[in-house]
Formats: structure tokens, C-alpha cells, sequence
């Protein structure tokens, strides 16, 4: 019972979040960006994008400029979850990659830092007056869910250990539709079933600055409309001489 | 207007950091707004006359349309996570403290109705995610603060998406256009343009008589006859510049600072009445239709006078057009000559006879002016000049240092594309919004008081004629005098030596004589 539900409350938030993320590229990609708005510093070859995309994507370049607490917290909470998702792949691969092996010591730690930049960046949003003031409840509610799957995540490493072992067969019966029974476990329920939410979620939230930042053309063009033409979107006949 | 905020008195707010980040004052700003546009002056734009009965769901598809045509605005709606970078990142916040002008803030007041009305979440449940109905009071909010945005860019530099306001603001503003509650100070101009041919209204005999005036003007202080032509066919190169650069101080001295540098260079040259305009107000209220309508004045210029060079003169958002826009909206630009950029800005015209070599100043002539430089928001952030990155920074540089002997740059976080706007950008030129103006300016003239207290800066050189305009109406309530703004040309006008000119005779006689003296 316990496990048909998880089951398949699993499915269906990977297949919303894929399909969900999925169409969202889809619409930024196909909505005509009419004219070149790229934002200074801008680079002025395609090449020059990527890495002023890789610089913003990694470090966070523009957000170091503007505010270097808000960066700091937001780096290390996205550092650490990066690290965390890396240390969870060896619930759901078999064999473990090497590089996961490598990453677990840091994944444990990261988990810490995760929680930590999450409070951080709550507590700013509680304290500052500006940022309290552009706050909404999902805004709040969206740190609420991250800091308690980090909790839960947290509670079972150090606290009630869970059954570790049915837990990678339970995901691996998923993944090739071959189910094995979850362990009834509060913390591991609780922790599955909020991670299962934030998928739910993600494709109808902010969450979509994910995907969103690739497509920004502020930060996506290339500062070359003298060299090149750009015809951004299909314009009347009269303009095309 | 603005009643509320009536005490503010500006000599308080002059010295301090020009980035103190004050705190919240909700509302203050709530009445300030400019006149409504008249039906005649929406109508010539192809808007309605005014606020059409349906305008709630007329506003709804408009919203809907602009978010499928354009890919920014689609993903800015989605992208925003709260993260508060950009709050203080606004000169109109710093200067007026009113919340809803924080960058983030002024893109809620669209992403709200975007939420209620196009996402599941905000269909069901509006509550959890800040969406709300399309109300009069979200529209009133919509006028009172889209007109309280310069669409400087100034926050989309922080961004960590790259989220630009200026382009939620152009949005909020077609669509209020779209459902005829335009703004009289903008539309009123572009309707100038499709008339006249220029944002002030000035007929081509005005201008002719202009024109001979300055060029008597520059024979009486030279000596040499340099020419400002209008509408000369087969000239290599046609100036579209700002038409307060036919009409006042010190936009005018910016003027006769290009006819000297053209004179100097050789090359023949022509004004178009026509193309009397360099700044496209289209821009302001984000009508693409607009804007190519104001664009292709200049098109067909350059081809009926059969020119073979486009150069802009001395004006930001005209810039911002002219370098990003142009080519998409007017092109291609192929009867042109194409070893030259298309189109070129006149300081990269300067700036490059410089480099060669080409031009002679008597810098000491500007000894009495110690300057410091603007960089205009729409050269700065959305434009380049040269073939360098961040050109648009050191070519007006180069160029005044080649023609003064004091120069000053104010703190790093408040030039380049830190930039500040002068407060009046975007639209916003209209007396009604004089204390707005006011307020928005203030970051930038702390900035300036701090050079003038280090360095004795006397004056500030700027290439945007509205700048140039805001700074000449605002500055002395900073209690700074009206003529410390200065054209980039003007500094170049002053120092520059014409061939066979009187200064020639005097600066080649001072040299001897000094070599004499040796
Ligand atoms: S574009 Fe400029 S004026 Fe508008 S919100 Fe951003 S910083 Fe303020
Ligand atoms: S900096 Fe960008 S993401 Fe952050 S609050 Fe401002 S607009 Fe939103
Ligand atoms: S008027 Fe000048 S300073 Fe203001 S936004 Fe335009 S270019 Fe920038």
C-alpha cells in the first residue's frame, strides 16, 4: 500500500516535472526575441556568451556585483544542493560511479552548508525590510519545503539512520518498473514525500529561473548588431528592401 | 502631484553616499504622474483616443500578446525568485524611498496580472504566489510607477537572470497605450516626428535659419567658413542628431563642435530635415511599430540624399536605437558605404581623426573648466562605440581628455555600467514630474558633489540630450549652476584648432615664441 503510493506519486512528479520543464523551454524557445537587448558588459562574440553564461551559471557573477551576502548564501545553498543531488546518485545507479564516491565525504558536509545558506537567505528575507517587503508567501513557503527536505535529509544521516539498502531498491524497482517495498520509516517517508512535492512544484514556480537564465537575452546575445543583421522575428514585408 | 513628498528639500540630500540605500517610505510616490495623453495625440499614434469601456480585457490579450512576442518579457514574468539584488539598484528608490520602485517591485505591479491571468498556480491559487485581478487600483498603480522608471537598465546589470525592468516597463506601457491611457509628454513628441520631422516641432525654415545663424556665428569666432548643410544631395554622410541640438545651451555648442570636427576631416556632410531627429521616443513607450515608424524617417534620408555614412550625434536613447535596433528595424543598410560602422557616433568619428592624428587642440583654452563625465545610461548599458569592449566608456573619455587638461572621473560604483541616471530618461522629461526628477537625480549628484569637493570638478560633460536637458533644469536645485552641464563637443568646439583659423595664427605665434624664448 505504503509503497504503491510512493510509487507512484514518484511517476507522476517526475513526469510533471519533465513535461512541465520540457514545455516551458519549449515556449522560451520558440517566443521571437524581436530585437538585440544584450546587457554591458556584453561580449561580442557567440563564444564570449558562453563564457559570460558559464561565469553567471558557476559564480554567480552578477549577483556578486550587486550584493555579496545575498551571493554568499545563494552560492553555497546552490553549491551544496549541487553536491547533495551528486551524493544521492548512488541511491538510484548501480554500479556507483567513482565520481560519486568521491564527492560522499563532501556531500554529508554539504548537506549542513545547504541548510545553512537556506536560513541565511530566510533570514534576510524575515530582517531586511526591502527584501521582506518583495516577499510573497510561496517565496516563504518555498524555503519552509527546501530547509525541511534538508532536515529530514540530515535527521537520518545523524540522527534515526533508515534502512539504506531497501531504500536504493525501492529506486532502482522504479526506475526498471520492478517494485520493491519502501521501509516504513517516518523521516524517510516525510523526506520522500516533500522532494517528491518540489518536483510537483518546480515546473509552476520560480523555480523555472533554472531553465529561464539560458534564455534571457539580456545575457544570451552577442553585442554585435553592426557586424551582423539581426532579424529577431518575422516583420513586415515593407521593412525587407 | 506628488503632494505628499512636497518637503523635500534637495540641498539636504547633496552630500552622502550616493548609494545609501534609505528607508522604506510606502506610498510617498503614489501621486506622482504625468498628464494623460489627449485623444489626438493617441490617435496619430494608432492608439485609442482614450481609456476604451472594455479596457480590463482589452489590457488581459495585449498582456497576452506582448508575452508571445517577446522572449524576455516571457521569461522575465517566470524567472524573478524574490532574491532582492536588485532593490536598491534603483536611482528612483534611492532617491525617493518609495518601495514600489525597486526594480522588483515595479515588474510585480505586470508579473501580478501575468500570474492571475496566464499560470495555473496564479488561476487557482492567486494568494500563495501574489497574483491579483486586473483592478482600476492596479492600473492607476501601473501609471503612477511605469512613468516612474527611466528604462536606464541600471538593475538589469545586477540581475542574476539579467531580469530588465526597462522591458517590463516598455511593456506596461504599450499596453496601457493599447487601451488609450498613453502619456501626453511622449506621445505628443512622436507625433511631433510623423509631422514636423522633429521631437521640438522646429520647421525647416526655423532650422535653415538656425543653421545660417551658427554658421555666421562660428566665421565671426574662427575666421574660417564652416558649413552646417541641409539637406545637401550626394553628401558622404548624413548627421542625425538630437533636435534640442538646433535649439538650446548646450546642446548647440555641442553642435558647432561636430560642423568644426566634419570641417576639419575634410569630408562633405549634410543635416536632413527630414531626419531632424536623432532620439526615438518609440522606445519609450515600447512600440516596436513606433519605433520603425521613427526609424525609417531615417532611411529614407539617407537614400534620398544618396549618402554613403550614417553618423548620430551627441544623445543616448537615440544611440541605444540607432547601434542595437536600427539595422533589425530600417535594414539592411547595404546602399551604404560598408567600411564605415552603421551607423557611426559621432564621438567614434572624433575619437578616430584623434588617433590619426588629424586634429589640433589648444587644450589650455578649457583650463577654466575641471570636468568630470556622465556616462548616459543608453550608451552605457545597452550600446558600444569602437571595435573594443566597453568603448562607449573610453571613447568620450579620450575625447575630452584630448581636449582638456583636467579631468575627473567620479567613483568607479557610480560610472561605467554602474552609471547613474540623470533622473530624467525614459519619458519622463515633462515638468509635471518635476519632483521626481528631482529625486532621482540624487544619487548622481552626490556622486558629482564628491569630485567637485576632491578634485574641484567645475563642470560635468554629458552625451544625451536629455541629460544634457534634466542636468541644465535640476542641478541648480543641488545648488550647482545651470551651466556646469556640458556637451562632449562643446569641450571639443572650444579647444580645437581650425586650419587657417585666427586660433591657428595665435596658437602657431605662442609656440614660436615660446621656442624663442628658449
Ligand atoms: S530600468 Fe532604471 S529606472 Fe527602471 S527600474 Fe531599473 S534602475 Fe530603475
Ligand atoms: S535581482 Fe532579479 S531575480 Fe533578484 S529580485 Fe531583482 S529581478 Fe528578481
Ligand atoms: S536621459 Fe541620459 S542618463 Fe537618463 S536614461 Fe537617458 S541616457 Fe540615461
Amino acid at each position: 500500500m505504503l509503497t504503491t503510493a510512493f510509487a507512484l506519486s514518484f511517476y507522476a512528479a517526475a513526469l510533471i516535472l519533465l513535461s512541465g520543464i520540457a514545455y516551458r523551454i519549449r515556449l522560451y524557445a520558440t517566443t521571437p526575441a524581436p530585437l538585440k537587448i544584450p546587457t554591458t558588459p556584453a561580449p561580442r562574440t557567440r563564444s564570449g556568451v558562453v563564457a559570460r553564461m558559464f561565469r553567471e551559471v558557476v559564480f554567480f557573477q552578477s549577483l556578486f556585483n550587486a550584493n555579496k551576502w545575498i551571493w554568499l548564501f545563494g552560492w553555497i545553498f546552490h553549491v551544496a544542493l549541487a553536491l547533495v543531488v551528486l551524493r544521492h546518485l548512488r541511491y538510484f545507479l548501480q554500479p556507483v560511479p567513482a565520481f560519486v564516491a568521491v564527492v560522499q565525504p563532501f556531500g554529508v558536509l554539504a548537506g549542513f552548508a545547504m541548510v545553512g545558506g537556506l536560513l541565511a537567505l530566510w533570514a534576510r528575507r524575515l530582517f531586511v525590510p526591502r527584501i521582506r517587503y518583495i516577499s510573497g508567501p510561496s517565496d516563504h513557503l518555498m524555503l519552509a519545503l527546501l530547509v525541511a527536505i534538508g532536515v529530514s535529509g540530515l535527521a537520518m544521516t545523524f540522527g534515526a539512520h533508515t534502512d539504506i539498502v531497501s531504500v536504493k531498491a525501492f529506486f532502482l524497482g522504479l526506475i526498471f518498473f520492478n517494485w520493491q517495498p519502501l521501509p516504513n520509516d517516518p523521516l524517510l517517508l516525510v523526506h520522500l514525500g516533500l522532494v517528491a512535492a518540489l518536483m510537483i512544484i518546480f515546473p509552476f514556480s520560480k523555480l523555472l529561473h533554472a531553465p529561464g537564465v539560458f534564455f534571457s537575452p539580456t545575457r544570451n546575445q552577442a553585442d554585435d548588431s553592426r557586424e551582423r543583421r539581426y532579424v529577431g522575428a518575422p516583420r513586415p514585408r515593407s521593412n525587407v528592401v | 502631484m506628488g503632494a505628499a513628498t512636497s518637503t523635500f528639500n534637495p540641498m539636504e540630500h547633496l552630500v552622502g553616499d550616493p548609494l545609501e540605500i534609505p528607508e522604506l517610505a510606502y506610498g510617498a510616490m503614489a501621486g506622482s504622474k504625468p498628464y494623460v495623453a489627449a485623444p489626438g495625440h493617441q490617435q496619430a499614434l494608432g492608439f485609442p483616443g482614450e481609456l476604451v469601456e472594455n479596457w480590463q480585457e482589452k489590457a488581459i490579450s495585449r498582456l497576452g500578446e506582448l508575452v508571445d512576442k517577446s522572449r524576455a518579457l516571457r521569461v522575465y514574468m517566470d524567472s524573478c525568485v524574490k532574491c532582492g539584488a536588485c532593490t536598491d539598484k534603483c536611482h528612483y528608490f534611492l532617491g525617493t524611498a518609495d518601495p514600489k520602485n525597486m526594480p522588483v517591485a515595479r515588474q510585480d505591479l505586470l508579473r501580478k496580472v501575468y500570474r492571475r491571468y496566464f499560470t495555473w498556480s496564479g488561476k487557482y491559487l492567486p494568494w500563495l504566489v501574489g497574483a491579483e485581478d486586473l483592478t482600476k487600483e492596479v492600473l492607476d498603480d501601473w501609471y503612477s510607477y511605469f512613468h516612474q522608471c527611466s528604462e536606464c537598465r541600471r538593475c538589469s546589470v545586477y540581475c542574476p537572470y539579467g531580469i530588465d525592468t526597462a522591458e517590463v516597463t516598455m511593456a506596461g506601457r504599450d499596453i496601457m497605450d493599447t487601451i488609450g491611457l498613453g502619456a501626453k509628454y511622449s506621445n505628443e513628441i512622436i507625433g511631433k516626428v510623423f509631422t514636423v520631422g522633429n521631437n521640438l516641432g522646429l520647421p525647416v525654415k526655423a532650422l535653415k535659419a538656425t543653421l545660417a545663424g551658427l554658421e555666421d556665428d562660428i566665421e565671426e569666432e574662427t575666421g574660417v567658413p564652416v558649413r552646417l548643410p541641409l539637406d545637401e544631395e550626394g553628401a558622404d554622410i548624413l548627421v542625425v542628431t538630437p533636435s534640442a541640438d538646433f535649439f538650446a545651451s548646450p546642446h548647440m555648442e555641442g553642435l558647432i563642435g561636430y560642423a568644426k570636427v566634419l570641417h576639419e576631416s575634410g569630408v562633405s556632410w549634410t543635416l536632413s530635415s527630414h531626419a531632424s531627429e536623432a532620439a526615438n521616443f518609440g522606445i519609450f513607450i515600447g512600440s516596436e511599430e513606433n519605433m520603425r515608424k521613427v526609424s525609417m524617417r531615417i532611411r529614407e534620408a539617407a537614400e534620398s540624399l544618396r549618402v554613403k555614412r550614417l553618423v548620430f550625434g551627441e544623445c543616448g536613447h537615440a544611440w541605444r536605437v540607432a547601434y542595437s535596433f536600427l539595422n533589425t528595424l530600417a535594414g539592411p543598410f547595404d546602399f551604404l558605404d560598408q567600411n564605415y560602422p552603421i551607423p557611426q557616433h559621432i564621438c567614434e568619428f572624433t575619437n578616430d581623426l584623434i588617433e590619426r592624428g588629424k586634429l589640433r587642440f589648444d587644450k589650455s583654452k578649457n583650463d577654466a573648466f575641471r570636468l568630470t563625465f556622465h556616462d548616459s545610461c543608453n550608451v552605457a548599458r545597452a550600446s558600444r562605440m569602437g571595435d573594443d569592449v566597453g568603448g562607449q566608456f573610453t571613447i568620450p573619455r579620450a575625447v575630452l581628455r584630448a581636449a582638456c587638461n583636467h579631468f575627473y572621473d567620479m567613483a568607479a560604483d557610480t560610472i561605467h555600467e554602474n552609471t547613474l541616471c540623470c533622473g530624467g530618461g525614459g519619458g519622463l522629461l515633462t515638468d509635471e514630474l518635476m519632483d521626481l526628477r528631482v529625486k532621482g537625480a540624487q544619487p548622481r549628484m552626490r556622486a558629482l558633489q564628491r569630485v567637485v569637493e576632491d578634485h574641484g570638478v567645475t563642470h560635468m560633460a554629458a552625451i544625451c540630450a536629455i541629460c544634457k536637458t534634466q542636468f541644465s533644469k535640476i542641478m541648480p536645485k543641488y545648488g550647482f549652476d545651470m551651466e556646469s552641464i556640458v556637451s562632449v563637443h562643446q569641450m571639443v568646439s572650444n579647444a580645437i584648432i581650425l586650419t587657417g583659423s585666427l586660433q591657428a595664427e595665435e596658437f602657431d605665434g605662442r609656440q614660436t615664441s615660446a621656442l624663442l624664448k628658449v
